[in-house]
């Protein structure tokens, strides 16, 4: 009986520790996403400025789908993700089990060339890609040189080829980043899988979707997941890139949001109910792919 | 592989990384030139790398936008890792219903994007006079549930005996993180020291909302308002590109090998 009693003080204590522990990170998050995010809820149904703020309902939520700024903005948001996200992520599968490949050589060399761009900060690498398809940039010297154009085109100057640049240099950034998930999800099928499926007569297009996508479902999962948050969260792309031109073309929703809330006479209430649409967009599509993507076999 | 099918590979590879680098070598090369040779689309280096870090540091408060993001960068860094590592250690070595419970709750707010707490917090931080400090820029970001399940993954492999001995010892359950744990989970730390620098290094947002004083702005902030005259000096702006880039390939490739062990923890 004292050994027992015992015992659950020694557990109690740790228990403690293990609170102590974990406090001051879940205060944190809960002050610095959880409250700010409640707030953000009540102010959606607000309209003012500054704190002359007054209770409107749902007005702000049936204003942004009058929005056509918004509106483009959504659908935006929708291209970036619908083209963007299954290439690079088809892409970094490929290159990843190419990697894996045993008898291939200089890996190290291609994984970390290949990584080398998410070294780069989201503002740099907007701005590099900027030049390079400036009016007198060297995509366009090039184009010329060829004899393929006469004079530059103004390739973020029109909303479909700006559109495309933005997923180009969205695909060179972050093709790296999934490729590195994938190459470590790689590491946990036993190469011997491989060459069973050889030996058996199978092809390397065979073995690709039928062991290495299947193992890598879970790493799949999250990534895809990762880049659909990522994705309908887009802002420094859209403003240093394009600043959201020509004529709001190409503006993101996360940047309008800025510019409602810093940029123009700031709108607070309205701003925040275009975040909660962000918000549920996340939160509904990750649902989804989980239950697309976490179904056993 | 056969012999046909090696050379697809190769050269599938070797276009994907000559496309993955060429963007940067292009960078180097405009920031040592002219912009006029650069207009013209000149691939060599160039003379002219004085020239431009002259009217570069001329035009621009380089250094302070310099020091600001290292000091805003290392300190967030650090305390992150610390606050990050002892719950991730927390939420693992003592687990038990409850803990497992604010976890998953901790999760959510994985989703939660920036956009909706971004005005919040900017109201938050102007009443608690936090705009233009080193505090309001850490705050927001100091503590992510990616971190501490980073270090729970890790936390999952430490033996129990040694902590079973270690407590039998008489050390505290704070003396056996720290002595223990921390050391013995360097590949962990490197790991989350890599995304954790470069995340606050190429943060962007966040300071654009808060760092509305000159004196405060981050490099990445002075690449970008570079870009807003009416014309861009191209040697000027990929010199300022380069500088801003060259810490983070430092770490990159200083903690490459323990970046890509960590991960793999992570994903585990």
């Amino acid at each position: 009986m004292v050994n027992s009693n015992k015992k659950r003080s020694v557990g109690q204590k740790q228990s403690m520790a293990g609170w102590a522990f974990l406090t001051p990170a879940v205060l944190l998050i809960g002050v610095m996403s959880f409250l700010p995010m409640i707030q953000a809820l009540f102010l959606s149904f607000q309209t003012g400025i500054g704190n002359k703020m007054k209770w409107t309902g749902v007005t702000n939520y049936i204003r942004m789908f009058k929005d056509p700024v918004f509106m483009q903005a959504l659908k935006n948001n929708f291209i970036y993700l619908v083209i963007q996200v299954p290439i690079m992520l088809i892409l970094a599968l490929i290159l990843a089990s190419l990697l894996n490949h045993k008898d291939l050589r200089f890996k190290g060399l291609f994984r970390t060339a290949i990584f080398l761009p998410c070294a780069t900060s989201l503002v740099s690498y907007a701005v590099i890609f900027r030049s390079l398809f400036a009016v007198d940039g060297l995509v366009n010297n090039i184009l010329i040189k060829l004899g393929f154009l006469n004079t530059g085109y103004n390739f973020l100057g029109h909303p479909d080829s700006a559109r495309i640049v933005i997923i180009l240099a969205l695909i060179w950034r972050w093709t790296g980043y999934n490729m590195v998930f994938y190459l470590s999800g790689l590491q946990n099928i036993e190469y011997s899988v491989y060459e069973a499926a050889k030996i058996d007569g199978a092809s390397p297009i065979q073995s690709f979707f039928r062991i290495t996508v299947p193992l890598l479902r879970p790493t799949i999962l999250l990534t895809a997941i990762m880049s659909t948050n990522g994705t309908l969260q887009l802002f420094d792309e859209s403003v240093n890139l394009t600043n959201g031109g020509p004529a709001n073309a190409t503006i993101t929703m996360s940047h309008y949001i800025y510019n409602v809330s810093f940029k123009y006479v700031p709108n607070f209430g309205y701003a925040a109910s275009m975040s909660y649409l962000i918000l549920f967009l996340v939160a509904f599509l990750a649902f989804v792919q989980l239950k697309v993507g976490d179904k056993r076999d | 592989m056969t012999k046909g099918k090696k050379f697809f590979a190769y050269t599938f590879l070797i276009v994907v990384s000559f496309i993955s680098v060429f963007p940067l070598y292009w960078m180097m090369v405009a920031a040592t030139n002219r912009s006029v040779d650069v207009t013209r689309g000149t691939l060599m280096f160039g003379t002219a790398l004085f020239d431009n870090a002259n009217k570069l540091l001329g035009s621009q408060n380089v250094s302070t936008a310099l020091i600001n993001s290292f000091k805003y960068s290392t300190i967030m860094t650090l305390i992150s890792l610390l606050i990050c590592s002892i719950a991730g250690y927390g939420f693992e070595v003592f687990h038990d219903k409850a803990k497992d419970r604010v976890m998953s709750v901790i999760l959510l707010a994985m989703m939660v994007p920036f956009a909706a707490t971004m005005i919040p917090l900017y109201q938050m931080f102007s009443k608690a006079r936090l705009l233009n400090s080193t505090l309001g820029f850490i705050l927001p970001t100091i503590s992510t549930p990616f971190l501490i399940m980073m270090f729970r993954q890790s936390a999952r492999s430490f033996p129990s005996d040694i902590m079973e001995a270690a407590r039998l010892d008489g050390l505290t359950e704070f003396q056996i993180f720290y002595r223990m744990f921390l050391p013995t989970m360097r590949s962990t730390y490197a790991a989350a020291l890599t995304i954790t620098f470069m995340n606050a290094w190429n943060s962007y947002l966040w300071p654009k909302v808060i760092m509305s004083d000159a004196k405060s702005i981050t490099m990445p902030m002075l690449v970008a308002n570079l870009t807003q005259g009416y014309v861009t000096d191209y040697g000027i702006l990929m010199l300022a590109v380069l500088i801003c880039t060259i810490p983070t390939v430092v770490i990159f490739f200083l903690l490459q090998k323990s970046f890509a062990e960590g991960i793999t923890g992570a994903v585990k």
